[in-house]
């Protein structure tokens, strides 16, 4: 706290001296501007109760929107990112959690759509969604996060934000029926050790899953951040696997199979596998590791002149609860603590916040966790070492953006 | 996972214990229905990787082809060498080195799994469409245009479960972490 309210102090000390030099006089900082003036929507009413019935945020807010990284050429077998700069707590508006589709969003009539789960079950059930909201229902705050998110291990583009960086990321309260409970509904025959979750997409998207996972802390959801999913989440069951990768939490759900081995369906084999540098692939990846991002500043910002910034950012773990970040202002050479705003949750995107008092040159913001099992975030270096340059999912290094001279912040390769 | 593998073991143990004794009773909520086979036959499509749940039927390479060229070629390209759709033939000998080409032939590890996932989700624009005769072809086809299936083939339940991929051995399990935590006088 001493050290924030020094680095305050100093913050304010140089802003002005820098409004002395005329560094911010034509940003609007200078001792005084026009007089107010009584604006129009101060002298007449404003808009009416319910209109609309729904709210949408203000019209000039319209450029916070889900975008994907460039235009896809199949746009239903595609992704699009949340605009992580822009969010503020921990929760992503519904209408901006990121997208994955394999075979595009369907259009599921509740009344007719069916959970059946069967195989090595003693009473295999078909549960209606009226049957589904009877269940004693539990709600939790978890990130999703694709396990291809943040794929740029030797690529990218200065311009990319971190929409385009780690926007396959999101995190809310979800709401539904603990798996445990149906599981215990249908009760499990010996032998079985893994579950096949399906959609009712036209993908229909299917991945298997451990039974450790299936009784840790799964969640059938039927809501999000206090509404009914939305349709591009899910809508009206999906599964919810916190801290695993995003895409065997199965959208759409309709139906899990327990089996006594893992199906291996075209996902879990040619698809999200890890390929080494040997030409063996890892399979079975299923968590994603602790990772950070500094999302203010970040790419595509425009720094108004030295002063002071408060360094912002998400930190997460699928292994557990952030317990540390640090940050560094001089490109690694030196680590800072970063303060952690609660409520710091487990398998849920924890803000981080250091006060930052930039001198007005070039330098290079870097953010790095660490999990409540000890694991610390890696450098590229490391995970390169480990891996290769093949291996396209659960990339998780220690990530930085560039501050030029002038204030442009931007994404480096 | 939040828990040990012991831990989980144990947790599983008492589950199924639990699980035999409700068994015996009705489910305690008594919610839903029970699932008869008839009724979920058209949702339980799912054929695991050693072939369990291929369905009877058969096709052979010529019938293949005709269908890939109407319903396959224009995402995947006339001989499977991909277009905007996947690419699904060649690329052996590729997974070591700089530009890795994953294809059915270099990369998946089941042919069962091939049939699999065309059946639930191809063609593209008319999913769950093909027969399972004619699933069996485009397996076939796509089998033989990678060198796993001589032209004369043709498949079934029984022939495609026998069938040995070329990187069968290519697959190990998740050794993470797999970056050394800190050393202790840095760790925080």
């Amino acid at each position: 706290m001493t050290q924030s309210s020094d680095l305050q102090r100093r913050a304010f000390l140089t802003g002005a001296a820098a409004a002395a030099t005329g560094w911010l006089a034509s940003s609007g900082n200078s001792l005084a501007g026009p007089p107010l003036q009584v604006p129009v929507w101060t002298r007449e009413q404003g808009a009416a109760i319910v209109s609309p019935p729904y709210g949408v945020p203000s019209r000039f807010e319209d450029g916070i929107v889900r975008r994907p990284r460039a235009t896809p050429p199949i746009p239903t077998a595609a992704s699009s990112g949340t605009p992580l700069q822009h969010l503020h707590g921990i929760i992503t508006p519904a209408g901006l959690h990121y997208e994955r589709h394999h075979a595009g969003v369907p259009a599921i009539d509740p009344d007719h759509h069916r959970l059946v789960v069967h195989g090595l079950v003693e009473r295999p059930l078909v549960l209606s969604m009226d049957d589904l909201l009877r269940f004693p229902s539990v709600s939790r705050i978890h990130f999703l996060e694709c396990s291809g998110n943040t794929a740029t291990w030797n690529s990218g583009n200065p311009k990319w934000t971190v929409q385009d960086t780690h926007g396959l990321l999101s995190c809310s309260e979800w709401t539904g029926v603990s798996l445990v409970t149906i599981l215990g509904e249908v009760g499990l025959k010996p032998g079985a050790k893994w579950i096949l979750a399906e959609g009712a997409d036209a993908a229909a998207m299917s991945r298997s899953i451990p039974i450790e996972i299936a009784l840790d802390d799964a969640i059938l959801a039927y809501a999000q951040n206090g509404e009914r999913l939305r349709p591009e989440q899910g809508y009206p069951l999906r599964l919810f696997l916190p801290g695993i990768e995003g895409n065997m939490s199965i959208k759409w759900l309709r139906r899990l199979k327990v089996g006594d081995q893992p199906f291996q369906s075209r996902e879990e084999t040619s698809k999200y596998t890890d390929l080494m540098p040997d030409g063996t692939a890892r399979q079975f990846t299923f968590t994603m590791e602790a990772k950070s991002v500094i999302t203010s500043p970040s790419g595509g910002h425009q720094l108004r002149g030295p002063g002071f910034y408060e360094i912002k950012g998400f930190a997460w773990s699928g292994r557990g609860s952030i317990k540390h970040v640090d940050v560094s202002i001089d490109g690694g050479t030196t680590w800072r603590t970063a303060e952690l705003q609660e409520p710091v949750q487990s398998k849920c995107l924890t803000r981080f916040r250091l006060p930052w008092d930039w001198d007005g040159g070039p330098t290079l913001l870097q953010s790095r966790a660490t999990d409540s099992t000890g694991y610390r975030q890696p450098t590229k270096q490391q995970l390169i070492t480990a891996r290769g340059l093949n291996s396209n999912y659960h990339f998780n290094a220690v990530y930085g953006w560039q501050v030029g001279e002038g204030g442009a912040v931007t994404h480096v390769v | 996972m939040s828990f040990n593998r012991t831990q989980a073991a144990f947790a599983i143990a008492v589950f199924l214990l639990v699980g035999q004794a409700e068994a015996q009773t009705v489910g305690r909520y008594k919610l839903g229905h029970v699932a008869d086979p008839g009724e979920i036959a058209a949702w339980d499509i799912d054929v695991r990787g050693d072939g369990t749940g291929l369905p009877a039927g058969s096709g052979n390479i010529e019938q293949g082809k005709a269908i890939f060229a109407e319903s396959c070629a224009a995402c995947h390209g006339d001989k499977g060498q991909g277009a905007i759709g996947d690419i699904l033939v060649g690329g052996k000998g590729t997974l070591n080195t700089a530009k890795p080409i994953k294809t059915i032939g270099s990369f998946w590890p089941y042919a069962p799994t091939l049939y699999d996932y065309v059946s639930r989700a191809m063609p593209f624009n008319a999913p769950q469409s093909l027969t399972p005769s004619q699933v069996y072809a485009v397996t076939a086809y796509l089998l033989f245009l990678n060198g796993i299936l001589p032209e004369s083939a043709k498949l079934d339940a029984s022939s495609l479960s026998r069938i040995e991929m070329p990187n069968r051995g290519g697959f190990t399990s998740d050794p993470r972490p797999d970056v050394p935590p800190p050393a202790a006088s840095i760790q925080r």
